[in-house]
């Protein structure tokens, strides 16, 4: 039985902060963080946004691209976050509630870090195959912590991203998911903490890399696919450096990994990063051209999927806002005012 | 206040919720039991509203409650539903120096304020001014 | 069918208001009960039945059953004592009440009290008190303030009808010019059009000087029948009619967010039970919650068009001496707005006039007839009474 992808839905706050004006307050230099980072501003969440909201407005404009699946449709929901609004209350159940999907559903809040919700959406995936539902959502949404001062608050950013998964009226078919996890310490953050810890260098090649480059190997081995088969290759975006040594490694081209990169005016939206990305190339991806997707989680692990996307997407994926319409649309914000909506003051 | 104050009008804060009288066609929000003009008559049923209307009269809140301290200065406004009925809410994503009367608006989903640290996160409509923009 | 008796007020008495620290709500409500009666010289055993208009005794003091605290500091039981509430319109009701116990027939001397004690809580926790007049779930909850609601009509209305905040302003200047001669204002100081243009913003476009304070106070005035009205005073005031009308609770369900048609519907009823025209009042106290709500007021009573009530400030024609005084003791601007005691001082204000007792600057000349006009909240309940000099 065939599933895959029904519809696909972003949602970027408004606000910028750049990585001058960052970089001013701690008396760091900007150029070099940027060249070194391939990453020259950040989304910003307004001070009544937080993971809910964001999931919320991704998940609207995903049902919007479904056509015609109705909210009653939908079986299941997960939000992937590492900055769930609640420890105990899972996002999930404000969205389906936001949406009208309740109450015939079951739900979840889900934590891998950055890769929680592709966990999510292999989870749809199988319950859907399984006959259990008829469609499922899985949702990446955050609003990034990072301690001020720390390499990370260059990067960390906030924003959304929806899948609606199903077996039917599909516009990408997922033709196979594969997974590799391990239990790497390479960035963690303990409850009561306000802000994650990471392993500064460690973080890159027995974390990212080990995981990333692995995971996308086992996906292509087993589906006995190659580089070449792929227009396009969407990784997790921890910054505008890393995807690209990933791509070269295993073997893809710039011009297949670029389009999807859309951290440099955004940064990383966390669980939101590589589903922004994969939504990025939705948004221009024509009938028939295939995506490898790799996700990477902290802790760490990767879900890999091999999408093609059917000719269906043409009259849907102008249903909703494409992710080019909120990276462009921004005003700046100056670092008190992302104090403020941050609410740094308080920890 | 009290979590299942917070609850028992959840849905309609989240999908802006209204009601129809299937009797006379009238629309209302609130949601309400009776329809005033059809009284017993009247067959009350939940409608959905699309979330675009227009700004029909805007404040900005300086001095607020503890509640929404520190939102303020936040944009409060009267936005009238192109259905007919009018809403009162915050809009959002706007300075408040570019709030007309006449704007046109739609929902959004937004925190609406924090119990305390600890407390409940009630979570709810405001509206943002339209970008059709990206329909090209 | 019974025929209604005409009413007379035979004694009318207010306590200060303001932070009045040293005084509790049962001490507020003593003072002015005491003054009443001893006023109309009766002792507190000819009292028959006792209204006392509270907003929140609850909130602000800890203190529900005001009509049986009221009733038992005042050594007045075992008559029957009821608290009535409607938001900052509950002295008016509790007039209201008091007028149709009389006017009925069933009750020959009744106590019509208001009484409100504010100050013991923080500012916040007394927004969040008043905010119960709004509708909480739609508007309250929303990140709706008191102020906020009348800046939205004051918003509209300078959007349909061109008014400028200096307008505004003159409202509030001649209301602490008013209050600047009355002893028992909240504020005696006088204030300029600048200073009121240029204090901090409370809800565009409204400011510090345009809304009125959180104050302590009490009032209560004593009811009887015309007939033998009399025996008590030699200057018994008339009620020639006291209505009430309603209106919806929010804003956002208004006809007209620029007109409170409670206030319209009540005025009429009024001015057409007393048999009276608009040109016949000498004075008139409205419910200047905010300066914008005065401007209304002008206009829903029938005494300026719609988009035109601004224009009477103008010229100062609301001032003592001019064509139409307004608020005489300060209004709820200066004079304060200890919620549910203000309907009952509005008419206290009233009777002073009447009866020529006002302190001299503010004693508008030969007054015969004066309009009362409290307001619950936005507008959902309006109470408008007319009195003339016995």
């Amino acid at each position: 039985m065939k599933v895959g992808i029904v519809g696909y839905g972003a949602y970027v706050p408004k606000y910028r902060i750049r990585v001058e004006e960052i970089a001013r307050v701690w008396g760091q230099d900007a150029e070099s963080v940027k060249s070194g980072l391939d990453v020259i501003e950040k989304s910003v969440p307004s001070l009544d946004e937080d993971a809910a909201t964001l999931a919320v407005e991704a998940a609207k404009n995903a049902l919007k691209r479904a056509k015609n699946v109705r909210a009653s449709d939908i079986g299941a929901v997960y939000v992937g976050s590492e900055s769930h609004p609640y420890a105990v209350k899972p996002t999930a159940v404000t969205v389906a509630e936001a949406l009208g999907i309740t109450p015939h559903l079951t739900a979840a809040d889900l934590e891998f870090a950055c890769k929680a919700a592709t966990a999510g959406i292999q989870a749809c995936m199988g319950l859907v195959r399984a006959g259990y539902i008829r469609y499922g959502m899985s949702i990446g949404s955050d609003t990034a912590q990072s301690a001020p001062g720390d390499a990370l608050e260059y990067t960390a950013s906030a924003g959304a991203a929806a899948y609606i998964i199903g077996g039917e009226n599909l516009i990408a078919e997922i033709e196979g998911t594969y997974s590799y996890t391990q239990d790497v310490p390479d960035f963690w953050r303990r409850e009561c903490a306000p802000y994650p810890r990471h392993g500064g260098r460690f973080t890159g090649e027995p974390a990212y890399f080990e995981h990333v480059i692995k995971s996308s190997k086992g996906l292509m081995e087993t589906l006995g696919t190659k580089p070449s088969d792929y227009n396009y290759v969407v990784f997790h975006m921890p910054n505008g450096k890393f995807p690209l040594r990933a791509a070269k490694v295993l073997g893809f081209t710039i011009e297949q990994v670029s389009p999807g990169l859309v951290v440099e005016k955004i940064g990383n939206t966390y669980s939101g990063s590589s589903l922004l990305g994969l939504a990025a190339i939705l948004d221009i991806a024509k009938a028939g051209e295939r995506i490898l997707l790799t996700s990477y989680g902290s802790g760490a692990g990767s879900d890999s999927f091999s999408i093609i996307v059917t000719d269906l997407i043409e009259e849907r994926r102008g249903l909703a806002p494409p992710v080019k319409y909120f990276v462009e649309r921004k005003e700046y914000v100056d670092y008190a005012v992302y104090a403020r909506n941050r609410c740094l003051y308080r920890r | 206040m009290a979590p299942p104050a917070h609850w028992r009008r959840a849905k309609e804060r989240y999908r802006l919720l209204g009601s129809k009288c299937e009797n006379c066609g009238s629309i209302y929000f609130p949601p309400t039991k009776v329809c005033p003009k059809c009284r017993r008559r009247g067959k009350i049923v939940q409608t959905e509203f699309s979330g675009r209307g227009k700004v029909f009269s805007y404040t900005i809140i300086h001095a607020a409650p503890k509640t929404f301290e520190k939102y303020t200065p936040y944009i409060l406004a009267l936005i009238e539903l192109e259905e007919g009925p009018k809403v009162m809410s915050q809009i959002v994503d706007c300075k408040p120096e570019e709030v007309k009367i006449g704007m046109e608006v739609e929902a959004c989903f937004r925190k609406l304020f924090e119990q305390d640290d600890d407390g409940i996160i009630s979570y709810g409509f405001k509206f943002r001014p339209i970008d059709d923009s990206w329909r090209k | 069918m019974f025929k209604k008796r005409d009413v007379a007020i035979i004694s009318a008495a207010a306590t200060k208001c303001g932070e009045q620290w040293d005084k509790s709500i049962k001490d507020l409500a003593w003072e002015a009960g005491v003054k009443a009666v001893e006023e109309a010289g009766i002792s507190g055993k000819d009292i028959e039945y006792l209204v006392v208009g509270n907003m929140s005794g609850g909130m602000f003091v800890g203190q529900e059953h005001i009509g049986a605290l009221v009733a038992d500091f005042l050594g007045l039981n075992p008559i029957p004592s009821l608290r009535v509430e409607g938001a900052c319109a509950s002295g008016g009701i509790a007039f209201f009440q008091g007028y149709l116990a009389v006017a009925s027939g069933l009750y020959d001397i009744v106590a019509v009290g208001g009484v409100e004690k504010m100050t013991d809580v923080e500012q916040e926790q007394a927004t969040t008190a008043l905010s119960g007049a709004m509708d909480f779930e739609w508007e309250a909850y929303f990140g709706a303030t008191f102020p906020g609601i009348y800046a939205l009509m004051a918003k509209r209305y300078m959007h349909e009808y061109g008014l400028k905040r200096e307008s505004l302003a003159k409202v509030s200047v001649k209301n602490h010019y008013h209050g600047s001669m009355n002893p028992l204002a909240h504020f005696r100081n006088k204030i300029t059009v600048d200073e009121a243009l240029n204090a901090p913003m409370v809800a565009d476009p409204l400011g510090k000087y345009d809304c009125c304070p959180i104050s302590d106070g009490a009032a209560l005035v004593i009811l009887a029948p015309l007939e033998i009205a009399k025996k008590y005073t030699d200057t018994p005031i008339i009620v020639k009619s006291s209505v009430m009308a309603s209106d919806t609770l929010s804003l956002l369900r208004r006809r007209d967010i620029c007109t409170l048609d409670a206030t319209v519907n009540a005025a009429e009823k009024a001015f057409k039970l007393a048999h009276l025209e608009r040109s016949q009042v000498d004075v008139i106290e409205v419910h200047d919650c905010f300066t914008i709500a005065e401007i209304l007021a002008i206009e829903d009573l029938g005494f300026a068009k719609k988009g035109e009530g601004w224009k009477l400030y103008e010229e100062g024609e609301t001032y003592v001496g001019g064509r139409l005084p307004v608020n005489t003791d300060g209004g709820l601007k200066a004079s304060g707005h200890p919620v549910g005691a203000t309907g009952i001082k509005q008419i206290v204000e009233l009777v002073k006039q009447l009866r020529g007792e006002a302190e001299k600057g503010r004693q508008v000349d030969n007054a015969e007839v004066g309009l009362a006009h409290n307001v619950g909240g936005s507008g959902a309940t309006a109470v408008v009474t007319i009195l003339s000099r016995g």
